[in-house]
């Protein structure tokens, strides 16, 4: 035998492989994201997605014919699990609370009844053209809308790319990011339940399994606000005792919050809408309790996290386009994206005219084109579309390919056109600044003076239930939390 | 109740209070069957402990600064639902094409600052501020920081130097806030 000698230089590849390669990733995206800066006429006319999406593409295709082995970055594990989390807890820990839940009634609307109402008509009219022929393939009925399910949700990683940019008003960009938010948890449940039915067969399917689809929506989106809320509560309770070690201040909050979002998804619960929910309900104690300092770091690191996210995201879907499994069907494709964008016309045209009735800011023309314009499908919808088994579902490469140039087209499409169009349709921007002493202090009587006419009205509206709301806090919460 | 108050109302009392504030005859309909829910002694009129049975109200830290701007429109110690009505219509929302009487933002501006200044000067002062933010802020601020809170209010929104606040310069420092939303109702109509 030969004999074994100390080596002074080896390499050994194998074993960092996965780090090494998630780590190039990371740092190429970066760089991409500092050289659009450093264009400032470039990124003025592109939003970044769009250009991370390019160079995703770039890459994909020096990939594609470096290598034999096939890249495929973003599996639906990694998305879920890993880059989508950090997006969201980001979104739910710096949303405007009060902003969020007085227009909660019109965002539920949209996320509750224009999901489905976009999941059903897009899927009935898919089925329909099907029928007739179009697309040269038979349709069925039940993987249409499973199709439809997962394309008609508005995505929160494309709104916030895009609107994040666009500076919109605070009212449209709280109903078009709010709708995103809570409609996870109808495209959850129309997933998961459609995905179901097209496994058992559409004879074999009962009034009662219509029944426990609706059941189960409650379930999953009540169930992942409760187990967000609790997260949130007990991580207020937690950081209270931290002010002997104020180091692991910020780790408390994003490992719990993470573990509301893995909490939900065990028991199969909306884990968009426990994050969202976790961050939005430990913000207030938490902030009462950490330090300066650590509220700085929670900032950055939750900012620096979802931005790499985002970048990953974007650029690994560009990755992802390029492989050799496409499907194409042309008829498919422009129906879809077609159908996509005129069911979103009409469902904003009806639920804002409904929701105008109990608004006092009534939501006008210029304001729904922008509500019509900003339901962008992005990543979410290609993550769900890899889920799908091709046992089952012979169609599911086509859906790929479709859901891509979905995604396409509303990213480039529609995220290019839509900051001329805000300017020339002359769309009120939003303007940063902090309030004023007195506008703080004045507000504050207002909401007050708003409150007690409200009961003198013996009407239970938001002045009401804030005040209700914040009685309850000061007396049982705070002081256990805070 | 509807029918109830309905004839309590005469159609003419209905139309007067229309021209006066504005309302629809449905919204004054179902705010006179509130009116006579809140008037426990059944003479058509309010008292002060009328308002101040209401249980939240009596909680609110500005609730009998709200029920005194009802008792002075009134001039007396009691309130007509014509008076009650006057008072409510300031928080109308404003409509684009309908002139703005009583609920424009002047007025809705107007009664944020009575909720201040008490002794009807026209000026909020050191003192005022100061017991205002006391009902609101509860125990949980020191005097100190009340006062320094106090200070920089004042100096913030103090354009002439006299240590007070103008109904003027009340109207500036808000300049930037959406007061026509945030001092509106949706009136059931």
């Amino acid at each position: 035998a030969k004999k074994r000698e100390y080596k002074v230089f080896s390499v050994e590849f194998h074993r960092v492989e996965t780090p090494f390669i998630i780590g190039i990733w990371i740092f190429f995206a970066s760089l991409a994201k500092i050289g659009f800066h450093m264009a400032p006429k470039f990124s003025k006319m592109f939003p970044e997605s769009c250009l991370l999406i390019v160079v995703g593409v770039v890459i994909g295709v020096l990939l594609f014919h470096a290598s034999s082995v096939h890249v495929s970055p973003l599996t639906p594990d990694t998305f879920f699990l890993y880059m989508l989390p950090p997006i969201i807890l980001d979104a739910g820990y710096f949303m405007p609370n009060r902003l969020f839940f007085d227009h909660l009634g019109t965002i539920l609307l949209f996320a509750v009844i224009g999901t489905i109402f976009n999941t059903l008509s897009i899927g009935a009219t898919l089925w329909v053209l099907g029928k007739s022929g179009l697309f040269g393939f038979t349709t069925p009925l039940l993987d249409m809308f499973l199709f439809s399910a997962l394309i008609s949700a508005v995505d929160p990683v494309a709104v916030l790319a895009v609107f994040e940019e666009i500076h919109v008003n605070e009212i449209l960009y709280i109903v078009v990011f709010g709708e995103s938010l809570l409609n996870d948890a109808v495209t959850v449940v129309l997933y998961h339940m459609f995905e179901t039915y097209s496994e058992m067969g559409p004879s074999r399917i009962t009034y009662m399994d219509l029944l426990s689809g609706l059941g189960s929506f409650l379930v999953v989106a009540i169930g992942g606000t409760i187990i967000g809320v609790i997260w949130g509560l007990a991580t207020g309770f937690v950081t209270r005792f931290t002010n002997q070690v104020r180091v692991i201040e910020p780790i408390f909050i994003f490992v719990m919050a993470y573990l509301a979002y893995l909490n939900a998804e065990i028991f199969h619960m909306s884990g968009i809408l426990a994050i969202t929910f976790c961050g939005i309900t430990m913000k207030n104690y938490v902030e009462a309790n950490i330090s300066h300092k650590s509220h700085t770091t929670v900032k950055y690191t939750m900012k620096m996290l979802s931005s790499s996210s985002e970048t990953i995201i974007f650029m690994f879907l560009g990755v992802a386009t390029v492989n050799n499994r496409h499907d194409w069907n042309t008829w498919f494709v422009v129906m879809t994206i077609v159908l996509c964008s005129v069911y979103r016309i009409v469902g904003v045209m009806v639920l804002t005219a409904v929701a105008n009735r109990f608004r006092l800011h009534k939501l006008d023309k210029v304001e729904k084109f922008v509500m019509s314009y900003g339901g962008l499908r992005g990543a979410v919808a290609f993550a769900l579309v890899l889920l799908i088994d091709p046992k089952h579902v012979p169609l599911q490469p086509m859906f790929v390919t479709t859901t891509i140039a979905v995604i396409y087209f509303t990213v480039f499409i529609q995220g290019i056109t839509i900051k001329p169009l805000v300017k020339i349709l002359n769309v009120k921007r939003a303007e940063r600044r902090k309030p004023t002493m007195n506008e703080r202090i004045h507000e504050r009587i207002m909401d007050h003076i708003m409150a007690g006419v409200e009961d003198i009205l013996g009407k239970h509206g938001n002045y009401h239930l804030r005040d209700k709301f914040k009685r309850f806090d000061n007396k049982f919460i705070r002081p256990y939390l805070v | 109740m509807g029918n109830k108050s309905s004839l309590l109302l005469r159609e003419e009392e209905i139309a007067q209070i229309q021209e006066a504030t504005g309302f629809t005859p449905n919204q004054i309909e179902r705010l006179y069957s509130r009116f006579t829910s809140l008037d426990r002694g059944d003479c058509g009129t309010l008292s002060r402990e009328d308002f101040l049975r209401i249980p939240e109200l009596a909680i609110n830290p500005l609730g009998e600064r709200i029920v005194n701007a009802f008792f002075e429109e009134s001039g007396n110690d009691r309130v007509n639902f014509l008076q009650f009505m006057q008072v409510l219509a300031l928080f109308r929302p404003i409509k684009k094409h309908s002139p703005n009487r009583l609920n424009s933002r002047q007025e809705k501006l107007r009664f944020a600052f009575k909720m201040y200044d008490l002794d009807n000067d026209e000026m909020i002062s050191k003192d005022e501020l100061l017991a205002i933010l006391h009902m609101m802020v509860g125990a949980n601020i020191s005097e100190e920081q009340l006062n320094s809170i106090v200070e920089r209010t004042i100096v913030e929104a103090d354009e002439n130097g006299d240590n007070m606040i103008s109904f003027e310069e009340f109207c500036k420092v808000l300049e930037r806030t959406d007061v026509e939303q945030k001092m509106s109702i949706r009136f059931l109509s």
